[in-house]
């Protein structure tokens, strides 16, 4: 085991490595770039033995990894933004292809206007196409997570693509102290790639093709949903096994702080969870009950680990940063039907930090504030707010 | 001396659902009979995409691979890099097999980085000369002239203006180590070229004439007539592009553009002077190709 100073960037590319990631096909796109930089560094160094496609689009990229995946190899690609609603089409395909591609996505903002920065709804936006998404927090959780994916998407009962998603700049391109595991361990922990129905030419299937409605369609739908429902359960034992390897503990789909005795709980994703949990310190010390939730994972959604840890919940407060139009934030949605027919506390939705505007210490405090002050009035005032809009 | 044949072994077996005098079929036939069992088949949303049969049947004797409409190149590419990191590449020959709206529109991005990357693929775009598993709809391969459902034939005119897009001109360009037009009406030419791809280091493409009766309304018999004329008149001319140069394979361009397009229904409503300014450009075309021929010899 080696420690490193690293960006999230280089910890998804490490990542990779330790995985022994077979085909790449990568495209640049700020700011995930330097992940495929650094992938090719470790090819043309030799330090890792993969095939890299310079494909021409992200779109070819994850079309090339799920024929290769298909295939019989382990595929990794990365992308962020643009990049990943380009490949809209071929996520569906991936998952309905059962490809176990482990992908890095730095959550970034879409156009127009032109944002480089951290948003979310680049990857909740691919929330219906069949894979698991995870929202790390720390560099460490990136290289972490991508070699726990690899074990989670290639079991035989999940056989499911992933990705991971790093906050662009505040995870991308910021540097923190990683733990890079040693290979050999990582060798031990995550066996080859063994793919259930590989393309064979002595053993020919035909992969993929039309179904009637009277056939086998829904079918092969209902296998991806119970395969999803498989996740976390498998993911719980993988993190075990993964703890007792490496010894960092990881918490399944949920990671809970100060929840216990709170009155007012934040549920918040990515990067930002670490500013919460600052504010979190701060106001426990002047004698302020509040917690945090940080939501790992969103697909598969994990309602039943929600409703439990949100039991003896006064008042929850969702921050989304991302948006569906014409409704409210993506998160929050999801949470209010996990708790649909429970006797349920207040709920408040906040939008905050859309195109990498800063969330401080100062916004989360005045969004606890905000809570308290509905929670005693026993009202919501506004169901969805936007935190500091200038309009 | 042991006379080069047509292989006798047969990939393609019955129970396919394509259409009586499917051009498609039958250069998927004679493709598989040159390639063999250590073939890799890549196919988008196109008519064959339905011809081989519905899951989990297959007519097929080699593994296939369907992927989305767009990404026939990149999904070949991605199969060869597997098969190259996993020691297999050597023995398999992988095939995207596209038709003309999935290889010269919507794949055109993905064949052109595909050859670009130097893929060992063959490419084979089989061209019907529109979108014809939806119903026959205009693509960039759609000939001058021919009616389509979105070109349909109303009081205005509304067939189609331009010409056809000149693929084997855009692969070439990409410095591709090996082109090829192909014709089923030609099989011992077919058979001849289909070898030198499977030998291709790099990527090769072939551009396979390919008749539609439904689409193109001619009787379904008058298939292999139909492509002999295609390639007497100029209008498909067997040739290949290898290592730089261009060959033509067929110089015999003796019958007028009139005698093919007659046979057509999508052509019926042309009149004598715009088969004239067809058979104006298919001249100049082929005079430009014997130019290519006899520069890229020097």
């Amino acid at each position: 085991m080696v420690k490193k100073i690293m960006t999230g960037n280089i910890a998804a590319a490490w990542g990779a490595r330790l995985s022994r990631a077979e085909v790449i096909a990568a495209y640049p796109i700020t700011p995930q770039t330097i992940i495929v930089e650094k992938l090719a560094q470790f090819v043309s160094d030799g330090e890792l033995k993969a095939e890299y496609l310079h494909v021409e689009s992200e779109h070819s990229a994850m079309a090339a990894c799920i024929a290769a995946s298909q295939t019989g190899a382990r595929t990794f690609t990365a992308t962020s933004s643009q990049g990943l609603v380009l490949m809209h089409e071929l996520l569906h395909w991936a998952s309905g292809a059962r490809a176990p591609i482990v992908m890095a996505n730095v959550n970034r903002a879409l156009a127009p206007p032109w944002s480089v920065w951290v948003e979310h709804t680049d990857m909740m936006s691919q929330r219906d196409t069949g894979w698991i998404q995870f929202y790390a927090e720390s560099n460490q959780e990136v290289l972490d997570t991508t070699i726990m994916c690899y074990k989670l998407c290639e079991d035989k009962d999940i056989q499911l693509p992933a990705m991971i998603g790093l906050d662009a700049f505040y995870l991308s391109h910021t540097s923190e102290i990683v733990d890079i595991p040693d290979q050999e361990k990582v060798d031990k922990f995550l066996p080859k790639f063994e793919p259930a129905y590989p393309l064979d030419v002595e053993n020919p299937l035909s992969i993929g093709s039309l179904s009637m409605p009277h056939q086998w369609y829904p079918e092969f739908r209902y296998k991806i949903q119970e395969a999803m429902e498989r996740v976390i359960p498998k993911l719980n034992k993988i993190e075990e096994e993964f703890y007792k390897e490496f010894g960092r503990k990881y918490t399944g789909p949920l990671e809970l702080y100060n929840t216990e005795d709170a009155e007012v709980v934040l549920i918040i994703s990515g990067a930002a969870t670490g500013t919460v949990k600052e504010t979190v310190d701060i106001l426990r010390k002047k004698g302020i009950k509040v917690g945090v939730i940080r939501l790992r994972m969103f697909r598969p959604f994990p309602s039943d680990y929600l409703v439990k840890a949100l039991s003896k919940i006064s008042f929850i407060g969702v921050i989304d940063r991302s948006f569906s139009f014409g409704h409210e934030g993506a998160i929050y949605s999801e949470i209010k039907a996990s708790l649909y027919g429970l006797n349920a506390p207040l709920i408040k939705n906040f939008i905050v930090g859309m195109g990498g505007r800063d969330i401080t210490t100062d916004t989360i405090t005045k969004i606890y504030e905000n809570c308290f002050s509905c929670l005693k009035n026993n009202k919501i005032d506004i169901p969805v707010e936007w935190i500091d809009i200038k309009v | 001396m042991k006379r080069a044949g047509i292989p006798t072994e047969e990939f393609i077996y019955s129970g396919h659902t394509a259409c009586p005098g499917c051009g498609a079929l039958l250069v998927a036939r004679y493709l598989l009979k040159v390639l063999g069992k250590n073939t890799i088949m890549n196919i988008p949303a196109c008519c064959f995409a339905a011809i081989p049969g519905t899951f989990p049947d297959t007519c097929l004797g080699i593994p296939l691979l369907y992927n989305a409409f767009e990404t026939t190149a990149a999904t070949a590419s991605g199969v060869e890099a597997a098969l190259k990191i996993k020691g297999k590449k050597e023995k398999i020959n992988v095939v995207g097999f596209a038709g003309d709206g999935g290889t010269a529109d919507i794949g055109i991005q993905a064949l052109s980085g595909a050859i670009e990357r130097g893929h060992e693929i063959i490419y084979v775009c089989y061209d019907n000369e529109a979108y014809m598993n939806t119903g026959m709809q205009t693509s960039s391969l759609t000939p001058k002239g021919a009616t389509t459902t979105t070109n349909p034939l109303g009081k205005k005119g509304g067939w189609r203006t331009r010409n056809k897009k000149n693929m084997m001109d855009i692969v070439a360009a990409h410095d591709i180590p090996y082109a090829a037009t192909v014709n089923p009406s030609y099989p011992m030419d077919f058979v001849k070229k289909i070898e030198k791809a499977k030998n291709t280091k790099g990527t090769s493409y072939i551009h396979a004439y390919s008749v539609c009766p439904t689409g193109w309304r001619y009787q379904p018999e008058l298939g292999l007539e139909l492509g002999r004329l295609a390639t007497e008149t100029g209008l498909f001319p067997l040739y290949e592009f290898e290592n730089g140069r261009y060959i033509i394979n067929y110089k015999k361009k003796t019958k007028e553009v009139l005698e093919y397009y007659k046979l057509q229904g999508r052509f019926r409503h042309l009149s004598e002077d715009f088969i004239k300014e067809v058979q104006e450009y298919i001249d100049k075309e082929w005079q430009k190709l014997l130019v290519k021929e006899e520069c890229s010899n020097r």
